[in-house]
């Protein structure tokens, strides 16, 4: 197993290499197009404003290589984001792998979003074995409505699309590094697909 | 349903965790990372670490700590005490904190709010602010509630939240130690004026106290550090008393 996070100057990565290695499985960091195409699984993750990780990530040619990619690949929080279409978030657009733009949420509800909320209507073998109402962490201030590549539901203010799916990409808005036991099934099921 | 955080605070000085009553006399309460373990396990929904060390080497031995909380801990935490520049927190987040708590050093320069959010995001921007009321009206103090400011505790915190910060972790001095129960009224002052999460601290003794605080105080978490670290009160069954009382909470 060659598991590789992308390592584009955007985010907390350490805390995902520690989580599978947690799981025993060692992860490598690169920003080397080669080395992450060559990888059997691909985890993007991201974490800060999406205009300027976009910017890192074109910085790194890295924007052409993420959508043309076979294996597996999971994109955890603003890595979610970004494999949408676009997001309101400094008028950023995003690598299209997503058909569905990000907004921010209402002021009806406390932005951000900070802490652990439900998953429900979970589908494919990404939530193989996670019972509905699961709890995951959460932190953020956008979020992608509800569309047809959503396999996961959650509500603040309005039900949206906590979690995206089309061929081999997946995208998750919570953060399974740090939503405890049930969060490292949910990396130990992506290890497995 | 975005539930109630439940927020152990460990106090850190040389690398133990310590808790002070009304932030004097420390009496030690174990390892950290050890400590911080056993919460995760339990069903505490974030970590709090709050260094007091006053060393020369506090920066690095911060720094280690958090990469070896890091490397064992499954929910999120955050890192507070004498951070007081961009750079102290590049090397935190990127030894594995989620957040960072600022203090004295956000009175002393608010820039760095702005800067900290630009750079790393509001979302792992915490603000905390000590207060206690003097003549009636709330005053925010520094260096642990001993410094009094000229800084009214909402004046404060809306300038906080416009300058980016993502929560704000507001300790009453007058209630910190005293396990009365939180500063219920000026925490639900807080949670309605602002549109960003708050944290209550500060006079955590019995369960009803959480409870209060999530109803009354408005608060969307809580937090407390002696309670949870001499068993007064274990996390599951507090957990479970505050889903009796209808809040929701991450069983």
């Amino acid at each position: 197993m060659k598991l590789v996070i992308i390592n584009y100057g955007a985010g907390n990565i350490q805390s995902i290499k520690f989580a599978f290695e947690r799981l025993g499985v060692h992860a490598i960091l690169s920003d080397d197009a080669d080395e992450i195409k060559a990888a059997d699984k691909v985890i993007f993750p991201g974490v800060g404003e999406a205009s300027s990780a976009m910017a890192k990530l074109k910085a790194t040619g890295l924007d052409k290589v993420i959508p043309t990619l076979k294996q597996p690949v999971l994109g955890i929080c603003l890595g979610m984001q970004l494999m949408c279409n676009h997001s309101t978030e400094g008028d950023t657009t995003g690598l299209g792998i997503f058909d569905v733009n990000v907004v921010k949420f209402s002021n009806k509800v406390k932005v951000p979003q900070i802490g652990w909320n439900e998953i429900e209507s979970l589908k494919t073998l990404l939530f193989k074995d996670i019972p509905e109402h699961s709890f995951m962490y959460l932190v953020h201030s956008f979020y992608a409505p509800t569309c047809d590549q959503k396999i996961a539901t959650t509500t603040y203010g309005v039900d949206y699309a906590s979690a995206l799916q089309k061929d081999n990409f997946y995208g998750v808005q919570f953060h399974p590094e740090k939503s405890g036991v049930v969060g490292e099934q949910i990396l130990k099921n992506f290890l497995a697909l | 349903m975005l539930t109630k955080r439940i927020i152990p605070c460990l106090d850190i000085k040389n690398g133990r965790t310590v808790k002070g009553v009304n932030f004097v006399d420390l009496r030690d309460a174990g390892d950290p990372v050890e400590l911080a373990a056993k919460y995760a396990e339990t069903g505490a929904d974030e970590l709090v670490f709050l260094d007091i060390s006053a060393t020369e080497e506090r920066r690095k031995t911060l720094a280690d700590l958090v990469l070896r909380v890091a490397e064992k801990i499954n929910i999120p935490f955050t890192v507070g005490g004498g951070i007081s520049s961009v750079e102290d927190v590049d090397v935190l987040l990127q030894n594995g904190a989620d957040k960072v708590s600022i203090n004295s050093s956000a009175v002393k320069n608010p820039q760095l709010i702005n800067d900290l959010a630009a750079k790393f995001g509001s979302q792992c921007v915490v603000v905390a602010i000590d207060a206690k009321q003097i003549n009636g009206k709330w005053t925010v103090h520094l260096v642990g509630g001993k410094v009094p400011t000229e800084l009214d505790l909402f004046e404060w915190a809306k300038e906080v939240e416009t300058r980016g910060a993502g929560e704000i972790l507001f300790t009453s001095m007058d209630h910190d130690g005293t396990k009365n129960g939180f500063a219920d009224e000026a925490l639900a002052k807080l949670s309605t004026m602002l549109n960003i999460p708050i944290i209550a601290s500060g006079g955590a003794g019995a369960m009803q106290h959480f409870a209060d605080t999530f109803v009354n105080g408005k608060a969307d978490a809580a937090l407390a550090a002696s309670v949870f670290h001499f068993h007064e009160i274990d996390i599951p069954e507090l957990k479970q008393v505050l889903k009796e009382n209808n809040i929701p909470v991450r069983i």
